[in-house]
């Protein structure tokens, strides 16, 4: 649908409701481990998770931690008295047949991030995966209970591209906080794209699209484009866009209705009397707050105005943690050219043969098993930490040669 | 009172007979306890939790203890409508 | 006969080498053997209680050792069926154990078997059991109270020497009152609620019936206690409860609570209360009239909070992990249950639940300032004795209005006891005597002060 006509006297508003699944060691309300990734079916379950009868949840602590500096790394205002609350709905994976979430005290919010506004980040607990046959579906509850931050952003977008640079610079922080991998086909981070279209200047839409399950920036992009013009097309032809669910096709670029969204859901919100509510110091956010690593949004900064690199070279760097610890070693243009060009290093440097970096790989990695399991469930850290392992032996070695090693050993 | 509403909210199917005499007793149950509004609570807070705990929270650790294998799916007829 | 002994008698005994607990436990099964095709207490006996009695030693230290207790069929126990009286769960065998009945096999006690109660603990008669009612074992024509009805009759059948139940908002004292027992109600949050199939979170508490104020103080002294798995049990010490019973009360202010004298009071009941009430005047303390609010507000607010609760923790027997689906739920659970999905829906939680919870907050403070001027308050636990076969039919808020005099000491989460204090047409009349949060030693102090000068709880039924 390329260039439909009166194009420009629509204003699209898009807005996104994104969840982060957290690397917490335990679930959100029991201790069931929450890295699920590989697990066989219902073995990483217990009558809290299970949604069993007498089951209570106890929240975990990390988890509540990590949510409240996700919304401080992004500006927000922290509730200082909070609580969690019950969302009443049936659905088989939805083990208690009501979801314990925050309502209207979420934990941070009114916050902001590369100009667009955050309405709110807050905390709740996953559901089972589900998975379709023709005549039955499987439920697997090893998810069920993961924990879940959920960031509403304000329905500022003004496009995909606005969108898309946002959603990358959430990643980074996510994964600079190092709370989550943040990793769209692994699910562990989703975005779901509320969109519609008015004309600039009236009250909002009275319809909303909701377009979910869609594991890449590359595909929310195009599936945004998309639905932009479709809704386009249908105002354009008297007709109300329906409110509801969609999809996105890969093959065809379309997005398609998955959900006919009624009425909004009536989830009968109160507080979850299980668990006591939250009370938190100034001093106890202020804490936290201290503990934010840099962000990317100062790496860059830094980069910049302190090693006078370009913008450019800057957003390359400062969005790959190995590149970045690469070039702080060595902060010269020079540096920086060879990194973001891939190209070897024009300088003396020890140059250390692969055949003895493999040697030493060998032992770290048969050293080392907790993070080659880590490395094998996708956590990034464990690879920084085997390289740097493999340094200490042999000093200073080619990164991207140690990196090609490690994934070799490690199949 | 919508019963087939409410009866659709809570997942339980009624029978028409059911529904009309539940009707009736939820006007008389309402009733009773409309008394409620006779109290002024204009500057009171609701209470949701009468321990006055605070900030009960679990470390995050695996607790293996509780842990049930089941081992396979559980399974319902296919879930049309579905993501 | 062994099974008619107190429990801190049976451990005498038992500790003194006068018998074994393998023959304490074959008389209580003689006695349910007996009785209980009739009265039907128990749903569930232990097949394997008599092996787990024969390995008990005299020697054994353990604080409840060898003693056959019976558990209302809401806690969730490993090797029985747990079905909280529901067809949804029928045949259920638990995963994993309560807390509570952990701690009791712990100490080393004996688990004879599953008690009856009303389905899902929603009411106060037993009759709401989808496996028949109990019936009362001091007129069997009368039913037992509930919803608590199983381990109340069994223990004053003698079936058992002690039994665990849970109170919501009234379902341990109610049944005790009725069935001529000691009845208490620990604080909401000393007891751990980890394992018990919940029917109002916010006030659901477990507690032990008894044939005296000493065993109920041993058992709460076994149960009580902080428990990580549940979030809301409390962190305070547990006291020695049992140590310290024979306190004198001489100095204690008690407040009688006169808006419990309601109009569906009988005379009859009225008078054996203030004869209870003088009792205590007698023993020393100082009764005076405590003005509390009229418990039809605690009405309003206890049906709308719990059955809002309820709707919402019953919403997870789906059929799909386990049990059966939804068209298993009789109609008291499909009543509650969509009453409380009705106050919680858009456009209502504002006027019911929202200010439900604010009256709360009332009748708390109500309570707070009545025990700045009074260490306890006493009144009736019940406007009759127990009521026949058929009452509860009469009414789709019976267990509510039943309750009325109970649910404002349960929503406000304080410590409650029922103990036995007259007998109306040859039923038992119970007087409730409550304290202030955590006041568990004073409660039970006074009444065990009130039992020691009486002998109403020596009384059994003839069965």
């Amino acid at each position: 649908m390329k260039n439909p006509p009166f194009k420009q006297l629509w204003q699209t508003v898009l807005g996104f409701e994104v969840h982060i699944e957290l690397e917490t060691s335990s679930k959100m309300f029991c201790g069931c481990p929450a890295d699920h990734f590989g697990a066989s079916p219902n073995t990483q379950v217990c009558p809290v998770c299970l949604g069993l009868p007498g089951a209570l949840p106890v929240p975990n602590a990390r988890a509540i931690e990590w949510c409240i500096k996700l919304g401080l790394a992004m500006g927000c205002q922290v509730n200082l008295f909070s609580k969690f609350d019950r969302k009443n709905y049936f659905y088989p994976d939805l083990p208690k047949g009501y979801q314990i979430t925050q309502y209207d005290i979420p934990f941070c919010h009114d916050g902001e991030l590369l100009g667009h506004k955050i309405k709110r980040v807050h905390l709740e607990e996953d559901t089972a995966k589900l998975q379709h046959q023709e005549n039955m579906t499987l439920i697997d509850f090893n998810r069920s209970g993961v924990p879940l931050v959920e960031v509403v952003t304000e329905a500022d977008f003004k496009d995909s591209g606005d969108s898309d640079v946002f959603l990358k610079e959430l990643q980074q922080i996510i994964r600079a906080l190092g709370i989550s991998s943040a990793d769209m086909e692994k699910g562990s981070m989703r975005l779901e794209a509320n969109i519609s279209v008015r004309h600039p200047g009236e009250p909002l839409p009275k319809y909303k699209v909701e377009v979910k399950n869609v594991n890449s920036f590359r595909f929310i992009k195009k599936a945004i484009d998309y639905e932009v013009a479709r809704q386009i097309q249908l105002l354009e032809s008297g007709q109300t866009p329906v409110q509801e669910t969609r999809g996105f096709k890969e093959a065809t670029g379309e997005t398609v209705s998955q959900r006919v969204k009624e009425e909004a859901h009536d989830y009968r919100y109160f507080p979850e009397p299980d668990i006591p509510p939250l009370q938190f110091t100034k001093q106890q956010i202020e804490s936290w707050r201290s503990e934010l690593p840099v962000l990317p949004v100062q790496v860059r900064q830094e980069l910049i105005t302190k090693h006078h690199l370009s913008p450019q070279y800057a957003v390359i760097i400062s969005s790959d943690q190995v590149m970045y610890a690469e070039f702080l070693k060595n902060p010269t243009q020079n540096m920086a050219d060879a990194l973001v060009n891939k190209r070897p290093l024009k300088t003396v440097s020890p140059s250390v043969p692969e055949l003895k970096i493999r040697y030493v790989a060998k032992h770290v990695i048969a050293a080392n098993p907790k993070a080659v399991a880590d490395l094998k469930s996708g956590k990034q850290q464990a690879l920084f930490f085997l390289i740097g392992q493999i340094k200490k032996e042999i000093g200073e070695i080619n990164i991207k040669m140690a990196q090609k090693v490690i994934d070799e050993l490690v199949q | 009172m919508d019963v087939k509403h409410v009866a659709k909210l809570a997942n339980l199917i009624l029978k028409p007979a059911e529904e009309a005499k539940l009707k009736k007793q939820f006007e008389e149950t309402l009733k009773t306890v409309d008394v409620i509004n006779e109290l002024d609570t204009s500057n009171i807070d609701p209470t949701s939790q009468v321990t006055g705990l605070i900030n009960v929270t679990r470390d995050d650790k695996i607790d293996k203890s509780r842990i049930i294998k089941i081992g396979d799916y559980f399974k319902v007829p296919a879930i049309f409508n579905a993501q | 006969m062994l099974n008619k002994l107190t429990l801190i008698e049976a451990l005498a005994g038992l500790r003194a080498k006068k018998f074994t607990s393998a023959e304490l436990v074959q008389s209580c099964l003689d006695q349910i053997k007996k009785h209980n095709k009739k009265l039907n207490a128990f749903l569930a006996i232990n097949e394997n209680a008599l092996d787990e009695a024969k390995q008990i030693t005299a020697n054994d230290q353990r604080p409840l050792a060898g003693i056959p207790i019976a558990v209302k069929d809401n806690f969730l126990t490993v090797g029985l069926p747990t079905t909280a009286s529901s067809k949804v769960l029928e045949g259920y065998m638990p995963q994993y154990e309560s807390t509570v009945t952990r701690r009791l096999k712990d100490a080393g006690a004996i688990i004879i078997g599953k008690t009856n109660m009303d389905a899902w603990a929603h009411g106060s008669s037993t009759e709401t059991s989808d496996f028949g009612a109990t019936l009362n074992p001091w007129n069997s024509s009368h039913l037992p109270g509930g919803s608590s009805g199983g381990s109340a009759a069994a223990v004053a059948a003698d079936m058992c020497i002690a039994a665990i139940g849970s109170e919501t908002a009234g379902s341990i004292r109610q049944p005790a009152a009725w069935c001529g027992i000691t009845g208490f109600k620990p604080t909401y949050g000393r007891v751990s609620r980890y394992g018990v199939i919940a029917m109002a979170s916010s006030t659901d508490s477990p507690g032990p019936l008894t044939k005296t104020v000493g065993d109920s103080a041993l058992i709460t002294q076994i149960i009580a206690g902080h428990d990580p798995y549940d979030a809301t049990s409390s962190p305070k010490s547990v006291p020695d409860f049992v140590s310290n019973l024979k306190s004198k009360i001489s100095n204690l202010k008690i407040g009688f609570a006169k808006e419990y004298l309601v109009k569906e009071i009988r005379p009859e009941v009225k008078q054996v209360i203030l004869d209870a009430a003088k009792k205590f005047a007698d023993l020393g303390a100082k009764v005076d009239e405590v003005k509390l609010l009229h418990p039809k507000y605690s009405i309003g607010v206890y049906t709308i909070v719990q059955r809002s609760e309820v709707s919402s923790n019953l919403a997870r027997y789906d059929g799909i992990r386990y049990g059966h689906d939804r068209s298993y739920f009789g109609d008291e659970a499909k009543r509650r249950i969509m009453l409380g999905t009705y106050v919680l829906s858009s456009g209502y939680y504002d006027r019911y639940y929202n200010k439900a919870q604010k009256v709360r907050t009332l009748i708390i403070k109500d309570f707070e300032q009545a025990f700045k001027k009074f260490d306890l308050i006493i009144g009736p636990v019940s406007p009759s004795p127990a009521l026949p076969i058929g009452a509860s039919k009469g009414s789709p808020m019976f267990g509510e209005l039943e309750d009325m005099l109970l649910e404002p000491s349960s929503i406000a989460g304080l410590t409650s006891i029922s103990v036995p204090c007259g007998f109306v047409d040859g039923l038992p009349i119970g007087l409730q005597i409550t304290g202030p949060q955590f006041a568990e030693k004073l409660v039970m102090q006074a009444a065990h002060s009130y039992q020691q000068a009486t002998t109403w709880h020596h009384e059994k039924p003839t069965l």
